[in-house]
């Protein structure tokens, strides 16, 4: 059938606009301004080591905060009615439709100084704390944004475990603790690891949350990329080696992820 | 056994009010008479007022609706067409394609955006292309982002229809692209409808791709929200964020409903 000819404009506008650009940002992470091959773009990123390193560890940080967070809410979630899971599926999706940066922008007036948090604690002769631009807020930001991409595919994921394969579990003498460790987290592992990956990768590219909740102190490497490109750094060069790093770090983070689950559905998880 | 679910209802209880509490702490202080927003001074409407004579705002919110329905019109029709041939592919093209579309869903978006700035730069400065920055490469960038939406929405239908329907079209004297518009198109709708709107939602609310591709000239909402909150935050944008949140709200629930009348009739439909 001739249907096929029908993704042509598709894969024309994929390789002048997803391929060429990633294309651009290798090209220019190996290019002097001059237009000479250079490898010094990539050495100057070793400047930043520590950045990179702290970036790595607050989104670690912040996943695993989420995983812990989210996986006894997608499981109370899962062995509720029908009804009652979709609509606490909606609610848990509703803040995500509001925009993110003014999301970000409650946790800054509630963290601030003279904010409600520390008002409420000045009652009680608490405080004032400092809590805004420090990199627990950092971490704060990314779990209150991220979280719902972990509920979302542990909750899919839940949603498939047959209740009789827990009560086999049961009734064949398991432990609660074994029942858990041998039926349920087996199960709901696909779950966990499309839910690390997509709560891992935004939150380490970030440079909003990072900007707006910690201060000038918590640079991210979203930040150095941002001030490469439209800051005053302006480097495009250095810019584009610090994406190639970033992006190193991302492809392993889901390589790793990829080795234990074989074929996650994405499309659930998007959807 | 009664004590468990007594638990398990107060930690979803405490997980939804750690999700919504800032933001309704956001909606009530856009009531707020004082401008600091530690101490409540009294109710007032004045910042809603504001908005809407802030003429910043609302050429922003105009600009965030045009790219958001040009590009999710364009990202529709080249998603829709690219779902329909990569349908009728084999299985080996078929998984290669679908793992291509899959790059700009999951690549995180500062790369994104990053990278289609150098490439509306390369074209500007090496090809001689007359593409300045501005809403032009917003529109082109959103239709990027936007397209695996569509395909993802309208692969599913597609594999549920019928594959000889269209063949039966045929057969029963259509011409190819009567068969197309009369039997295809109606079988994928709902899919190229959810592709669409998902399109609009994902570019109304996109910030980083349209920081990086916006240029200094033409703002989207997001954009004029960060310029403000880098300035000095202003309870504006407390009023502003309550308005967006109702609208979603109202969205939502008409959706809901709408789904939920849907399915009433199509058991209706079976039943008779």
């Amino acid at each position: 059938m001739k249907a096929k000819f029908a993704s042509v404009p598709y894969l024309v506008w994929i390789v002048i606009f997803t391929i060429i650009p990633m294309l651009l940002i290798i090209v220019f992470a190996f290019t002097s301004p001059e237009g000479s091959f250079t490898i010094a773009n990539i050495s100057a990123v070793g400047r930043y080591t520590d950045v990179i390193m702290k970036s790595i560890w607050l989104a670690a940080v912040a996943t695993a905060v989420c995983l812990l967070l989210s996986y006894p809410f997608a499981y109370i979630l899962s062995r509720r009615p029908a009804r009652q899971q979709q609509v606490s599926l909606m609610l848990i999706m509703l803040p995500m439709w509001m925009s993110f940066l003014l999301r970000t922008f409650a946790w800054m007036t509630l963290l601030e100084k003279t904010g409600l948090i520390n008002r409420m604690l000045g009652v009680f002769g608490v405080g004032p704390l400092e809590m805004i631009n420090t990199s627990g807020a950092v971490v704060l930001g990314m779990v209150y944004n991220y979280m719902p991409f972990m509920i979302l595919p542990l909750h899919s994921v839940m949603m498939k475990i047959d209740n009789s394969i827990i009560e086999a579990a049961q009734d064949l003498g398991a432990s609660p603790m074994r029942v858990f460790f041998r039926v349920v987290l087996p199960l709901s592992f696909p779950g966990v690891s499309s839910g690390i990956t997509m709560v891992f990768v935004p939150a380490v590219s970030t440079f909003i949350i990072s900007r707006m909740l910690g201060g000038g102190s918590n640079l991210m490497i979203g930040d150095l990329i941002d001030m490469q490109f439209l800051g005053n750094a302006y480097n495009p060069h250095l810019g584009s080696a610090i994406s190639l790093v970033l992006m190193v770090i991302i492809l392993l983070c889901m390589s790793i992820m990829n080795q234990f689950d074989d074929d996650v559905d994405m499309e659930g998880a998007i959807l | 056994m009664n004590r468990h679910k007594g638990l398990s209802r107060a930690y979803t209880a405490v997980v939804l009010a750690f999700l919504y509490l800032p933001i309704l702490v956001l909606i009530v202080f856009s009531f707020n008479k004082n401008k600091s927003r530690g101490a409540w001074t009294g109710f007032t409407l004045d910042w809603y007022r504001k908005l809407f004579t802030n003429d910043m705002i609302l050429t922003a919110f105009m600009n965030t609706l045009i790219v958001a329905v040009v590009s999710s019109i364009f990202a529709t029709v080249i998603g829709t067409a690219a779902a329909i041939g990569i349908n009728s592919m084999n299985r080996w093209m078929k998984k290669s394609l679908r793992t291509l579309t899959y790059i700009p869903i999951m690549s995180p978006e500062i790369i994104m955006g990053v990278s289609l700035m150098l490439l509306f730069v390369f074209l500007r400065t090496e090809l001689g292309l007359p593409l300045e920055m501005g809403l032009c490469t917003l529109i082109l960038s959103h239709i990027t982002f936007n397209i695996p939406y569509v395909i993802f929405n309208v692969l599913p239908k597609l594999r549920q229809m019928d594959k000889y329907a269209y063949d039966a079209a045929l057969d029963l004297g259509c011409n190819p692209w009567q068969a197309f518009y009369k039997v295809v198109i109606p079988e994928i709708m709902p899919g190229i409808t959810a592709g669409f709107l998902m399109a609009v939602t994902y570019s109304l609310d996109d910030f980083v791709i349209s920081y990086f591709t916006a240029g200094p000239t033409s703002q989207t909402l997001p954009l004029a929200i960060w310029g403000q909150l880098r300035r000095r935050v202003s309870p504006e944008m407390n009023a502003l964020s309550a308005i967006v949140f109702v609208v979603v709200l109202a969205l939502l629930v008409a959706g809901n409903f709408s789904a939920i009348r849907r399915e009433n009739r199509d058991r209706k439909a079976v039943g008779r």
